[in-house]
């Protein structure tokens, strides 16, 4: 694995796309097709078997390395990475044998047929074998989630150009749910046939947060708006009489979501549509909080009440495959209307609606209505070019997301943590609290909004200003105001506040507030009556 | 007790002195130049002779002795001598020895020799003062052989790609640690912080490489290929961009930690450090034959547990003193 960890380097040792994109085309250039296929499969989410708990590994470095466990666990969250951790307190290796990738994953996943002491000692061998770098390596393999440093886009990007291909036209050859073990190099990446596999989904089209007015977007005429639901992003696949639906993230929802099984039912075999799953109140005819579609997003299967009580729905918005043709070249417009023509006067209990457009004007009409956004269960706009093809991935021009602006309120920070990883040394995790009289009530943990300078600063007050230690967590002097933007508040018996907010952060560091004028558990509550 | 730990710093009753204070005192023996070992504001000050100059131009016209390594003298009831720490130049451990029963206070330290600094001497005791900056099992440098050939193939690299190398590192100790392991391959540049802490270094006789001092006037387009040192905070700043292409670097015994290096987002870190790593701690205090440890800044509350694990009484002491940082503001 010499060459992988070489690319390995290359790529950790630049804050350069250009630099990183190069290292990778390199390697697809030269590498054993073996391994290039582990690459691509690492590098796009798709990790080994899991060959030994973590809970084993640890308990053996800390064994070779000579120091008690404690030692080892109090240095993981300093280091913030197992595999880190591990590689840097085992005992220095002067030379290491040059496996293939391909290779030490076989490895790894002959163990998972070994007993304890059997895969003990390999392991324990394997790191005799390998150097510091080697090791992080070896280590995150076995332990998965495999992220250093160059996206999915990146990798895609090398490898096109390392097999002189359209960048697009390898993205969806990469989606859908191969493994290493089920293709080849060859059948996957230099074949040339993307529908091969039945249930492989197109890339998606991902929109840009505006950054103008939409004036500067030209003329409203060549715009379509609509809502932007607040749900999960999915593509529905019909084809060869069954259906697949998969997530944005590449993830296979299918059997998440049965309800959507009976599109089969109502559209031609051949049919791919892009559209929000969304938790749907029937009768009212819209969207049930998300606090409901979470329920069903973390059950692999679902009960049968939960089903009647959280019933989904897909909201189409794009069709993307028409009686089995790839359509995605299509104007918007015209993609559109033959969407239009399917989901339009479907019965009731069709699990499909379609995601009308928005009727507007001119943009000051459509402004105004975008505030209106929180009574429609939506989060603000989508404008889309009417003239526009389907892209594969975030290409600014076509798509904009209009977003209303966040809901905030001024807390004060009682709690901190410091983080993990890239901010192991900082204090990054925050939890705030209002005024209930004198007392603070907490309502929230935040994490991110802050610059790293602004961190720094915060770490270093937090420092001086600790009244108490509980594990990672100190409490702190109340003093510092920030102001917590939100997109959503819903009721939370789970919460001591009584409220949970979605995604909160740190929008504004009130420097000029003191604690006293930091907003209270009634505008808390307020804000709940109002949009909860 | 021959040591004590008071609210202003580390203090000796038998010669009524203290040891790299934090508040303000009447007498204050420093062991080097940082700024959080010598503070502005004592009334004498007492230090090696190699460290004089560098503290005398940190804080002006101070009324300050100065004592060579190795060299025994009396304050009060106790008996007093500095001996090298490996720290940076001029840095010093201190001996006290008070009626038989002898304490170290190591200040800063490091054992292994980074080449310029007066290399580390362990010195028997019954307590040993040690800081404890990098005492986490996880903490292993780079050998200075293996450093310099990572430091100098990167230099030749960005020449050969036609960018400038520009490194950040601290003024005192960490620059002219770089410098000296700097390859005869061109022109050197420092940003004034630093080189103005070169020509004290030079007038008392570390030898250090020839460079440039980088001003508004200086032309920077006219050292391609240059090695640019420069304090951590440098990094990124319209300063900094002014040198055109550019690769950047951090040397520092944080960049052993991925996360903390990618954090910076420079593109090369070098685990460069003038603290002891976990092994060079363990060897320092074992070699002392000292039974009492008192641990000062950084892990202490972990490390104190594992010297106790090994036999120490080991306990934490509360300090003023800062480990080794890539914030804004000064070295430690
Ligand atoms: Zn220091
Ligand atoms: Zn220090």
């Amino acid at each position: 694995m010499k060459d992988f960890a070489q690319l390995f380097m290359a790529i950790d040792q630049t804050t350069k796309t250009n630099a990183k994109v190069a290292a990778m085309r390199a390697y697809f250039e030269t590498a054993d097709p073996r391994d290039k296929l582990w690459t691509i499969a690492l590098f796009s989410g798709r990790r080994p078997k899991r060959a030994v708990n973590t809970t084993l590994l640890r308990s053996w470095a800390a064994e070779l390395a000579g120091i008690p466990l404690w030692l080892f666990e109090e240095s993981y969250p300093i280091v913030g990475d197992l595999a880190e951790t591990i590689a840097l307190v085992l005992p220095d290796n002067g030379s290491s044998d040059d496996l293939p990738l391909h290779e030490w994953i076989a490895f790894q996943q002959a163990l998972t047929a070994q007993d304890e002491d059997a895969r003990k000692a390999a392991i324990i061998d394997a790191w005799g074998r390998l150097d510091t770098t080697e090791r992080f390596l070896f280590n995150k393999l076995l332990t998965g989630g495999f992220r250093i440093g160059i996206s999915q886009k990146l990798m895609t990007r090398a490898l096109a150009q390392a097999t002189a291909q359209d960048e697009a036209e390898v993205t969806h050859k990469l989606m859908g749910d191969w493994t290493p073990e089920t293709v080849t190099f060859e059948s996957l990446v230099l074949a040339n046939d993307p529908t091969s596999d039945q249930s492989r989904p197109y890339p998606f089209y991902l929109a840009y947060q505006m950054e103008t007015e939409p004036a500067a977007l030209g003329p409203p005429s060549d715009w379509r708006a609509e809502w932007k639901w607040d749900g999960i992003r999915g593509q529905l696949i019909l084809r060869g009489g069954a259906h697949y639906l998969w997530s944005r993230g590449e993830d296979l929802m299918t059997d998440r979501f049965p309800e959507l099984a009976r599109a089969l039912d109502f559209l031609p075999d051949g049919t791919v549509l892009d559209g929000e799953v969304l938790a749907w109140d029937h009768a009212a005819h819209r969207p049930l909080p998300f606090a409901q579609l979470q329920k069903r997003i973390g059950r692999k299967t679902v009960p049968k009440k939960l089903l009647a009580e959280a019933p989904v729905v897909l909201r189409a918005y794009d069709l993307l495959e028409d009686q089995g043709a790839d359509i995605r070249a299509l104007p918007y417009a015209d993609r559109r209307a033959r969407l239009e023509r399917y989901i339009k006067g479907l019965p009731a209990a069709a699990p499909l609606i379609l995601s009308e457009w928005i009727d507007f004007d001119d943009w000051d009409a459509l402004a105004q209505i975008r505030e209106t956004s929180r009574d429609n269960a939506a989060e603000g706009l989508m404008l889309k070019r009417a003239g526009a093809p389907y892209l594969a991935g975030r290409k600014k021009g076509d798509w904009w997301k209009w977003k209303v602006d966040p809901l905030v309120i001024d807390a004060v920070m009682i709690y901190a943590q410091s983080g993990h990883g890239r901010r192991a040394n900082l204090f990054t995790d925050f939890t705030f609290a209002v005024w209930k009289g004198e007392e603070l009530v907490p309502f929230t943990k935040a994490y991110s909004g802050l610059t790293d300078k602004e961190f720094r600063e915060i770490t270093a007050w937090v420092k001086k200003n600790t009244i108490q230690r509980f594990g990672p967590v100190r409490s702190v002097t109340p003093h510092h105001v920030f102001e917590i933007a939100f997109e959503g508040i819903q009721e939370s018996p789970r919460h001591k506040s009584g409220v949970a907010l979605r995604f909160p952060r740190m929008s504004r560091w009130r420097q000029d507030k003191p604690k006293e004028e930091a907003n209270t558990y009634e505008d808390l509550l307020g804000m709940l009556e109002v949009y909860g | 007790m021959v040591l004590q730990f008071t609210e202003h710093g580390i203090y000796c009753p038998a010669g009524d002195f203290y040891i790299d204070p934090w508040k303000p005192v009447d007498r204050a023996l420093i062991t080097h130049g940082h700024a959080d070992h010598a503070r502005w504001g004592h009334k004498h000050y007492l230090a090696t002779d190699a460290a004089a100059p560098v503290m005398k131009h940190r804080l002006g016209d101070v009324s300050l002795e100065s004592v060579a390594y190795d060299t025994k003298m009396q304050i009060g009831g106790a008996t007093v001598s500095f001996h090298p720490a490996g720290h940076v130049p001029g840095s010093a451990q201190i001996r006290v020895d008070v009626g038989g029963e002898v304490w170290v206070a190591a200040g800063d330290y490091k054992v292994v020799d980074d080449g310029l600094s007066e290399a580390f001497e362990p010195i028997p005791c019954h307590a040993f003062i040690t800081e404890s900056t990098f005492a986490l099992p996880v903490f292993k440098w780079t050998a200075q052989s293996e450093l310099k050939r990572q430091l100098n193939g990167w230099w030749a690299e960005n020449r050969a790609a036609g960018k400038v190398s520009i490194i950040g590192a601290y003024s005192l100790g960490k620059a002219q640690r770089v410098m000296a392991a700097l390859d005869d391959q061109g022109p050197i540049l420092c940003h004034a912080a630093i080189e103005n802490t070169n020509a004290v270094l030079r007038a008392q006789g570390v030898p250090l490489p020839d460079t440039v001092l980088v001003t508004a006037e200086t032309d920077r387009k006219a050292f391609p290929g240059a090695m640019v040192i420069c304090p951590p905070s440098a990094i990124g700043s319209a300063w900094a961009r002014k040198f055109g292409p550019q690769s950047t670097a951090f040397a520092s015994g944080w960049m052993a930690l991925r996360g903390i290096r990618r954090r910076r987002a420079v593109d090369r870190g070098f685990i460069m450090s003038d603290h002891a790593d976990w092994p060079g701690l363990n060897t320092a205090i074992a070699a002392t034959g000292a039974e009492k440890v008192f641990v000062t800044h950084g892990y202490t509350s972990v490390f104190t547990r594992w010297l106790r694990e090994q036999g120490y009484d080991a306990h934490i002491v509360d300090s003023g003193y800062q480990g080794e940082t890539l914030d804004d503001g000064e070295e430690a």
